[in-house]
């Protein structure tokens, strides 16, 4: 009689991946991840959970995520509502609460493709990294969707802060990121700044705290992009942001 | 120590020697060419700064990956996903 081999092995190594989607207004993108979600990590074996924390969307996102709950069962998708609109915040409130050993974070409006996680986790279990960064700068890394203004801004912005911070990252304002659970709650506690900058400051804090960091190339694809230009005032808020980083750090 | 620190501790440095230099601050009688050559020195590593920045970015810039690929396979994910979603019972 033929015994049925395991085909998941990577179930047993005791690792969970905790993926934390801070949403807005993700009514329709946030089936979409799931699904991709659920379908890398079905594919490698590995155990994870979907936390859900939403901003208070006024467009049913939380009643579309119950219904991913009926569909995949509670264990996988968790969710929680904020009435805080500060990412730091979705990050904290998340943690609380994720069961897993790792932490996911990424954006839920497809820019960030789930099927890169397994190569996160690759990574980090290569040279158990206590943090793991995609950058679209290097390798076969990459955007979709982004003019040559984007990009100009994009490249200058990255070269200055290489400068002035030598951060050893490539992509310091990327949000496609695999932490260990303590090495998150750790830089969380001390981060003080928001939106991109807050990228910025993790990468920064977690230099100066000696945490080892590994990079996987990523390809962000940008949807979003002709409705919310980069305007005058994101750019002003992340020079402001770049040197208190420089000044502070 | 801040980064701010690190940068004012070597521009100071590099300041002080080519002040020494220039302005024979410590009576060195160095030959006249040292002086000639170190006078426009600040000037010149920073138009080589902004020359190797301007090149930096531009070469970035030009070798940005664009993920074609990516975008269209995730237009197909996208539909095989509704498929899926809907034969679960997901109301979109």
């Amino acid at each position: 009689m033929a015994s049925r081999k395991t085909s998941r092995p990577n179930r047993d190594s005791g690792d969970k991946y905790s993926v934390l989607l801070p949403t807005y207004n993700e009514r329709e993108n946030l089936p979409l991840i799931v699904w991709l979600l659920v379908k890398y990590f079905g594919e490698s074996g590995f155990n994870y959970e979907i936390i859900v924390i939403d901003d208070g969307s006024p467009d049913g996102t939380l009643e579309v995520a119950e219904q991913l709950q009926k569909v995949y069962g509670e264990d996988k998708i968790v969710m929680f509502v904020l009435l805080f609109p500060f990412k730091g915040t979705a990050y904290i409130h998340g943690m609380k609460h994720a069961s897993g050993n790792f932490i996911i974070i990424m954006d839920a409006d497809l820019s960030h493709h789930p099927k890169f996680i397994p190569e996160f986790i690759q990574k980090q279990k290569e040279g158990d990294y206590d943090l793991v960064s995609g950058t679209r700068y290097r390798g076969n890394g990459g955007v979709y969707g982004w003019d040559l203004r984007r990009k100009l801004i994009s490249r200058g912005a990255n070269f200055l802060a290489q400068v002035l911070l030598r951060p050893g990252a490539s992509d310091l304002t990327g949000s496609f990121r695999l932490y260990k659970k303590k090495v998150l709650e750790s830089l969380v506690e001390q981060c003080v700044s928001k939106g991109y900058v807050f990228q910025m400051e993790m990468i920064v804090r977690a230099r100066q705290l000696n945490y080892t960091i590994g990079e996987v190339p990523i390809s962000f694809v940008d949807r979003v992009y002709g409705e919310s230009k980069l305007g005058g005032n994101e750019i002003v808020s992340y020079a402001k942001g770049l040197l208190m980083l420089f000044a502070t750090t | 120590m801040t980064k701010l620190l690190q940068w004012l501790f070597g521009v100071s440095l590099l300041g002080a020697l080519w002040a020494l230099v220039t302005f024979d601050l410590l009576d060195l009688s160095l030959p006249q060419t040292y002086r000639e050559v170190a006078w426009p020195m600040p000037f010149y590593l920073l138009i080589s700064f902004g020359c190797y920045s301007l090149a930096t970015v531009g070469y970035r810039v030009a070798t940005f990956n664009d993920c074609e690929e990516a975008a269209k396979e995730l237009q197909e994910q996208i539909k095989e996903a509704k498929e899926d979603l809907r034969r679960k019972g997901l109301k979109m």
